[in-house]
């Protein structure tokens, strides 16, 4: 197995007396799409705040491409890019002038034909010059992921990608993340709680729940060893089970 | 298993880049909206033709005037070049809360102090904008030209646009902690130094208790040195480096307390959760 590119160990994040992530310990291998799963406050979006170094852990010791995030990120942001539905680009600026402001922020050379290109693999070009805010939700999406793509990152977080969108354009970005992965040999981590875009995207699915990853494997192994037909069907079972989580008696 | 031995880009330190792409940021919003734009513009011209109006008035009726037609036009010009400057640091702050966008800035390269350079610059953009119209309006309306006070009307402008960057920076940090309710601070906080500041008279004024205040406040040194150059016509050289020595204070601290709320903002997660 290659050196993994995101390596977790012991991380713990409190908010005074609540603890939303409890000394989680992870690795993703280069090249894998990986899924955090898990229900509401299961500590997926913090996770994923401080593998970006938005959020500080409490303990623990997070790298990316072998760096220290707390002591380098900046050796290691700009190979890695990130967008959730949750966090918005500014309305006012068109299309075109906030993929120019992010462009310019990663120093990318060529930045016109770069827009011009991901334009057009993205569906996007239509609306360039139109104003972010004016968008619909999926068209939105489409422009957030081509914010996320622009540095042509190396590794890709993704905070519910498809969230709130139709079933179409659900499966057009999942269907264009799928051609990006393929094409890039990037490493995706995407946290989710929609089954079928894990199950169609993911090799690997870590379950998270209080705060917890409480198990993983490929979405195969998961419904085999619960004893169940879907993923989804794991998905309950994990997040209905007692105080004290056990695979094996949540699985009977 | 280890992690990866990868070679990471060594990107560190500032980048022009980075600061341009902001304040490229900024003008394509200022540029987005004309009510924006004339907003700027509108406050210190309306201010400037009152006071030119008062000042006229005053010119036959208030000896203290009389020595120096203009005093009070120069007064609320140089005002507005502290007011806009904290103003303009806020505003520009202030949008990437409207707009929720501090999640993706700070997980691209940039930098916490190349943002607040970013801001500062605006904050210079704004006020050219904003008072430099009304100072060129003011001289065929009550010919009365404030460049008339010359080199020394170079260093007040600094050092008041240093004190509103300081003050901007401030705000901008209990922004951070406090999120959008503070937002009115960003409008109403200046207008508590007004009294010590002593714009529009003399620090002797205030009582004993307020002039200790007012000396501690670079711009009560700069009003007394603007009036001392128009009532005696010498500059206080006096005035000029404390003003100097105070603004670095300001300056700093203003810098430090941002960029400690900063990092307390990605302890509670804010950056992400920031917004309307």
């Amino acid at each position: 197995m290659s050196h993994p590119v995101i390596q977790v160990n012991a991380v713990t994040k409190r908010f005074g007396e609540t603890l939303a992530v409890d000394a989680v310990d992870f690795a993703v291998p280069r090249g894998a799409t990986t899924a955090l799963l898990g229900g509401n406050g299961a500590g997926k979006t913090t996770t994923l705040s401080m593998l970006l170094g938005l959020l500080l852990p409490t303990a623990g010791r997070i790298r990316i491409f072998g760096e220290d995030m707390l002591r380098h990120r900046y050796r290691v942001l700009p190979r890695m890019n990130f967008s959730s539905p949750y966090v918005d680009l500014p309305h006012r600026l068109t299309v075109r002038q906030n993929l120019t402001v992010y462009g310019r922020l990663y120093g990318l050379p060529r930045l016109g034909e770069r827009i011009e290109r991901l334009a057009r693999d993205l569906q996007i070009d239509e609306f360039l010059d139109r104003q972010t805010g004016k968008l619909s939700a999926g068209q939105k999406t489409r422009v957030a992921l081509a914010k996320a793509l622009i540095n042509e990152p190396e590794l890709l977080l993704l905070d519910e990608p498809t969230a709130s969108l139709d079933p179409d354009t659900g499966d057009w970005v999942r269907g264009y993340l799928e051609t990006y992965q393929r094409r890039s040999h990037a490493t995706v981590l995407l946290a989710s709680h929609n089954m079928n875009e894990v199950e169609r995207l993911c090799s690997d699915v870590m379950m998270m729940r209080k705060g917890r990853i409480v198990d993983r494997g490929s979405p195969r192994e998961l419904i085999e060893r619960y004893g169940r037909d879907t993923l989804e069907q794991v998905f309950l079972d994990i997040a209905r089970s007692g105080e004290r989580f056990d695979p094996r008696e949540a699985a009977q | 298993m280890s992690a990866a031995p990868d070679i990471a880009p060594r990107r560190a330190g500032f980048s022009p880049g980075r600061l341009g792409a902001m304040v490229l940021r900024y003008l394509y919003l200022l540029r987005s909206s004309w009510p924006r734009a004339l907003e700027l513009l509108y406050w210190p011209a309306i201010q400037m033709v009152l006071w030119g109006f008062t000042s006229q008035f005053l010119m036959t009726n208030s000896s203290y005037v009389a020595r120096a037609g203009g005093v009070l036009l120069a007064a609320v010009m140089l005002w507005d070049v502290m007011f806009r400057g904290q103003l303009g640091v806020s505003i520009s702050f202030l949008e990437e809360l409207w707009s929720r966008n501090l999640g993706h800035l700070f997980v691209s390269p940039l930098r916490p102090y190349e943002w607040v350079l970013s801001l500062l610059t605006m904050s210079l953009v704004r006020v050219i904008i904003g008072v430099v119209p009304a100072a060129l309006l003011a001289i065929p309306l009550y010919h009365y030209s404030i460049f008339t006070l010359g080199l020394p009307l170079l260093a007040f402008f600094t050092l008041l646009l240093v004190m509103g960057w300081g003050l901007g920076l401030v705000i901008g940090a209990l922004l951070l902690r406090h999120g959008l309710g503070a937002e009115s601070l960003a409008w109403l906080a200046v207008f508590l130094l007004a009294p010590a500041s002593a714009v529009y008279y003399p620090v002797s004024v205030l009582p004993a208790w307020l002039q200790y205040l007012a000396w501690t406040l670079p711009s009560a040194h700069v009003f007394e040195g603007m009036r001392a150059v128009m009532f005696e016509q010498r500059f206080p050289l006096d005035h000029f480096l404390a003003a100097v020595a105070l603004d670095g204070v300001y300056l700093v601290i203003g810098t430090i307390v941002f960029l400690m709320a900063f990092r307390q903002a990605r302890e509670r997660g804010a950056l992400l959760q920031m917004g309307e």
